[in-house]
């Protein structure tokens, strides 16, 4: 089955003619119709243009020419990414039937590297979410449990990759949404530093904050489509000229007399003991590779969901304007005039978590309200930040769990605020603008997959590569897959 | 203020329309009682003394990115129409917008 493979995997076949392509293709295709019924993981399924960019990998094999590393392998993509003639809705109602006229960059680097896009996958809408709950089509299932949520926003693009519905998947987050759910479905998933990958092309939700990612079934693959994605764009101003290292060179590095932080504050009351115990016993596991560990502290760790619930939905707020119903998606009829016919169609074409986080953002920012909020945010975003710089003075990264618990059951979290505090690990990095990953470091006794998570400096992923890497070679969580079965 | 409401029927309704959201009355109520959940628990923002602490608007420091002013291919007219949910020829069409007795 080459759907059980990874990408380094599945390359390396296509490399010694042991595979083409339209095989993998036709395989990922096969596996999706017969069980993405289950798992939900797909909004839109592109088989056509899929084989036929397989067919054109084929050849390039044949001709011994292959593109890049990733040349011919399927992958899937977050519905937030345009993607030129194909719907892009980002789980919301009000793009339904989008068709964006351009790619946005990190789709035109997977294409120019010749993989094959299988389709799009399921979020919450507008990112906005930590279940998929929030998606105006339909909620994902974890597959290792499918009454249980895959996590969110990302988690159509984690449950692929879990469920081997595509090889590698790529996501985005503004708040936890790649490491949560990668964390929930037991998959490798990378926040890269804000700033390291284009967001051009990607729906905006906040953006001082958003950033595009990569879902791998190793760290290895998480490694290798954040290497084909990455760089400098000159169509995104906030993207970085700063040269991407060579992240497969990093993989090879071991990582002894690298100095590991454990924040205090990450260990609170309220953490899964089940989470506790894993993330401690992958500590002494590191331990045991040379790594050198030492405590520190990150003393507003507790005031970072606050600041993130006024800076992201005052930028939402703001970002989300532009869905007015005159240049694209949906339009309400039926308007007395333009203001009437902007709320009628906002109305009717967000959903209940999207209108929350509009009327919060706007509030936060409106007359009377935007010092004691918005400008008390900012500066409390400053004593974030500062948390993480001076505990890089002493340690080269962080390890922690990325969520207090494990994946939780459909409909368990009505309420928006226990909703949110399920980010509390995840979102001081965003405001820091910092790299993370989380990868599986262990199972409940139930079965249900345990995130850890690796927090680097600016830039340097290739460190938090190396930390993953090291680890994953001394265990064998990424090797497990969930318990699906093909419906007779 | 504990126990008083942070925010009222009338703030949500001003804050709607300052949103171009049209609610009904059932999401207004629930808009209330959840937007006065989340503001209580942002409040504890207000227990941390900022005074000499500078905002942050972007974790990665960045001033005007410029560039060269050279003309280059953009999408054509008709790419840009076709999402479009009404057009009349080459314009987006829009219901009116001057209200009854404005104009002239």
């Amino acid at each position: 089955m080459l759907t059980g493979l990874t990408i380094h995997e599945l390359a390396a076949r296509f490399r010694s003619g042991a595979a083409t392509p339209s095989q993998a293709t036709r395989e990922y295709l096969g596996r999706v119709a017969a069980l993405d019924p289950q798992v939900k993981a797909y909004l839109t399924v592109t088989s056509e243009t899929a084989l036929a960019q397989a067919a054109e990998a084929d050849a390039r094999f044949a001709a011994k020419a292959p593109r890049s590393l990733l040349d011919g392998v399927p992958v899937a993509l977050k519905d937030v990414f345009c993607t030129r003639g194909v719907e892009t809705t980002c789980g919301s109602k009000i793009l339904k039937g989008f068709r964006p006229p351009y790619d946005a960059t990190v789709v035109s680097r997977l294409r120019e590297a010749g993989t094959v896009m299988l389709g799009k996958l399921n979020m919450d809408e507008f990112a906005m979410g930590s279940s998929t709950e929030n998606s105006a089509f339909f909620t994902t299932r974890n597959p290792w449990d499918l009454a249980r949520v895959p996590g969110g926003s990302s988690g159509g693009s984690a449950a692929a990759v879990a469920a081997d519905l595509a090889a590698g998947t790529l996501g985005t987050d503004t708040g936890g949404s790649i490491r949560q759910p990668a964390a929930f479905c037991g998959t490798v998933g990378m926040k890269p530093t804000y700033g390291r990958v284009s967001r051009y092309g990607l729906i905006a939700f906040a953006s001082s904050l958003d950033q595009v990612g990569p879902f791998g079934k190793d760290v290895a693959d998480a490694a290798l489509l954040l290497q084909t994605v990455a760089g400098h764009d000159p169509m995104d101003s906030t993207s970085a000229a700063i040269p991407v290292p060579d992240y497969a060179r990093a993989l090879r590095q071991d990582v002894r007399g690298l100095r590991v932080g454990i924040p205090d504050e990450y260990f609170i009351d309220g953490l899964d003991p089940e989470v506790e115990a894993a993330v401690r016993g992958a500590i002494d596991t590191l331990r045991g590779l040379g790594v050198k560990t030492e405590s520190v502290s990150l003393p507003h760790t507790e005031y970072g969901l606050a600041a993130y619930y006024v800076i992201a939905p005052a930028e939402a707020s703001s970002n989300l304007a532009r869905y007015d119903g005159v240049k694209y998606g949906l339009r309400e009829p039926r308007a007395r005039d333009l203001i009437d016919m902007y709320s009628r169609t906002r109305g009717a074409g967000f959903g209940a978590e999207v209108k929350r986080r509009v009327m919060l953002g706007t509030y936060a920012l409106s007359a009377g309200y935007y010092d004691a909020y918005y400008g008390q945010a900012q500066k409390v975003r400053t004593l974030v930040l500062r948390d993480f710089q001076q505990a890089f003075e002493r340690v080269d990264v962080l390890v922690a769990p990325t969520t207090p618990s494990v994946a939780f059951t459909m409909g368990e979290r009505e309420d928006p605020l226990q909703m949110y505090l399920n980010d509390i690990f995840t979102i001081p990095v965003n405001l820091a603008g910092l790299p993370g990953l989380s990868m599986p470091a262990g199972f409940t006794q139930i079965g249900l997959p345990i995130g850890l998570q690796i927090i680097g400096q600016a830039f340097a992923e290739a460190t938090i590569l190396r930390v993953a890497k090291a680890y994953e070679a001394a265990t064998s969580w990424h090797e497990r897959k969930p318990p699906l079965e093909t419906p007779r | 203020m504990p126990g008083e409401p942070k925010i009222t029927m009338g703030d949500v309704e001003h804050v709607a329309r300052l949103s171009r959201l049209a609610l009904t009355d059932q999401e207004k109520e629930r808009m209330r009682r959840e937007l006065d959940g989340i503001l209580s628990y942002i409040d504890k923002l207000r227990a941390l003394d900022t005074a000499d602490v500078p905002p942050t608007s972007h974790a990665v420091p960045m001033t005007n990115v410029m560039r060269e002013d050279e003309p280059r291919p953009s999408l054509s007219q008709e790419e840009m129409l076709a999402n479009a949910p009404e057009r009349i020829g080459e314009f987006f069409r829009v219901p009116k917008i001057i209200e009854e007795g404005v104009e002239g």
